[in-house]
């Protein structure tokens, strides 16, 4: 099934271009004007940001001209780098090594045949049941038995959270929408901007009207304001763009309410594992590697239940 | 061009890259000792190393291991490894002289201290061979080099490697004091590597 090239993906593609082309300027004419080092950081920050903004809506698009092959190829990459992230930060030991090889080689890549042939009743259980059961048998069979739940319950949760969540993103591709057949191309992309979008909106409410702060053991950064203004005008958003979507306004806007609570959840989960492991950021810790697990931390909570939602109310 | 091949495959499998606290790549003589955990250990060394420095850094490594088949065309024709005998050194086929000799003065090696891989956390107690070196290259810096998360990727023992993300850091450089002992000098070596873990 090919997606369908119309009209409303240009507006979608046009929005984000020109929102980007908006901050990027912005970010330019900001450097120059604010002088306080405090200052100075946060615009490096937001212009390093708006850079990789640019490249994932590049290989974004990339794949979604490829087609549900070429989008359903890239989310597995990105499973496996956050996978790689995730693992390397959880210590495991020797006895592990064999069960981790299938977990990389094997479960990963079979999770995204399943989508790929939309073979749906393997797809959801293959993680969750299937590979749940056979990681810690394999671990076990290696006779290690030092820390052994433990060990077995990180890699779980990291095939679970960076393979199973994340995988529920591109099979928005392959639901059967009434009355929206070829244009989950459009449903795709409207999740990812409104759990991005979310995200950025509640850190700049946050940085500019940011007092209480929510959970300051977890996250210093996340404050009230910053979660009620990020979310409220992010569901204004997504119900915005009901147009591209299969849903009413109304529903639209219920949707991204889900969506961008969903995203906040994974936001702070993710931060009070990095704080765990006394990580600051994926990224900054594996060097040259982009921190992927940053960039994903909200979509992979978001999407189960997103893709659920849909399918058990619009399919 | 295979050579080129190697360092990618390296770089790929490891996901490593260099770190360097305390000291730059620099053209200049050094010996860069490193923790041995992993038969990848001195293949992403090598690997994370600037083109024009490795060019002029050999690996040091056993010839008991690297004399065979596969393993010899590797050593020999892409790393241009010094391969000594670690087993039974005779004064005719003395390591550290060979070493010495390779060296010349303007090349740089990497070696193992500890011997062979090692299993533990920590790296074990460093064998004679670096303070020897030390002590007959005085203008040779000492670099403390620490590889961390290879012996996860490829364990002694295992052939098939898990994908995680290794580490090299190049620490600062180190001499050897006038009037210090030998154990004093190997202990302190040790310490060096060990201290690369928390910066």
């Amino acid at each position: 099934m090919n997606l369908k090239f119309d009209q409303e993906i240009l507006w979608l593609g046009g929005g984000v271009f020109t929102l980007l082309l908006v901050a990027t300027v912005i970010g330019q004419w900001l450097r120059y004007r604010v002088k306080s080092d405090s200052g100075q950081k946060t615009i490096q920050n937001l212009n390093a940001r708006t850079k990789a903004w640019w490249f994932m809506v590049a290989v974004f698009a990339l794949a979604m001209v490829a087609g549900r092959g070429g989008t359903v190829i890239l989310f597995g990459l990105i499973s496996f780098l956050a996978l790689r992230e995730f693992i390397t930060l959880t210590p495991t030991r020797l006895g592990d090594h064999r069960t981790l090889f299938w977990v990389f080689f094997v479960i990963t890549p079979l999770q995204y045949v399943l989508l790929w042939y939309d073979w749906y009743e393997l797809f959801i259980i293959l993680i969750p049941v299937y590979a749940f059961l056979f990681v810690p048998l394999r671990s076990a069979v290696a006779g290690d038995c030092e820390k052994f739940l433990e060990r077995t319950a990180k890699i779980q949760w990291g095939l679970m959270v960076c393979v199973y969540c994340v995988s529920h993103a591109p099979a928005l591709l392959f639901l059967n929408i009434p009355g929206y057949e070829g244009e989950n191309g459009k449903l795709l992309f409207y999740f990812i901007c409104i759990v991005q979008i979310s995200d950025v909106l509640q850190y700049v409410w946050g940085k500019t009207l940011g007092r209480h702060k929510i959970a300051p053991t977890v996250s210093p950064n996340k404050t009230w304001e910053g979660f009620i203004g990020g979310i409220a005008t992010a569901v204004a958003i997504g119900a915005g763009l009901w147009w591209a979507t299969p849903f009413t306004p109304l529903q639209s806007a219920g949707m991204s309410l889900a969506i961008t609570l969903m995203g906040y959840a994974g936001g702070l989960v993710m931060s009070a594992i990095k704080r765990d492991r006394g990580v600051k950021d994926y990224g900054t810790l594996i060097e040259g590697h982009g921190g992927v697990m940053d960039r994903i931390d909200s979509i992979c909570f978001a999407a189960p239940v997103f893709f659920h939602l849909t399918r058990y109310y619009f399919t | 061009m295979m050579k080129g091949f190697m360092v990618f495959l390296a770089k790929l499998i490891s996901g490593a890259s260099a770190r360097w606290v305390g000291s730059v790549p620099e053209r200049r003589q050094r010996i860069y000792f490193a923790n041995h955990t992993s038969n990848l250990d001195a293949l992403v060394l090598w690997a994370v190393l600037p083109a024009e420095i490795r060019a002029l850094t050999r690996p040091v490594a056993a010839r008991d291991y690297w004399s065979t088949g596969i393993r010899r065309y590797i050593a020999n024709k892409i790393f241009h490894a010094i391969l000594i005998e670690r087993k039974k050194p005779t004064a005719r086929d003395n390591p550290i002289e060979q070493i010495l000799t390779a060296m010349g003065n303007d090349k740089s090696i990497i070696i193992f201290p500890e011997g062979g891989r090692q299993t533990g956390d920590a790296p074990t107690e460093f064998k004679s061979g670096l303070y020897h070196l030390a002590q007959k290259c005085p203008d040779a810096e000492l670099i403390p080099v620490l590889m961390d998360n290879l012996n996860r990727i490829l364990p002694k023992g295992e052939v098939l490697p898990v994908p995680l993300i290794g580490h090299v850091t190049f620490g600062p450089p180190m001499k050897l004091l006038p009037d210090e002992s030998k154990q004093a000098f190997l202990e302190r070596a040790r310490a060096e590597v060990m201290r690369l873990h928390d910066l």
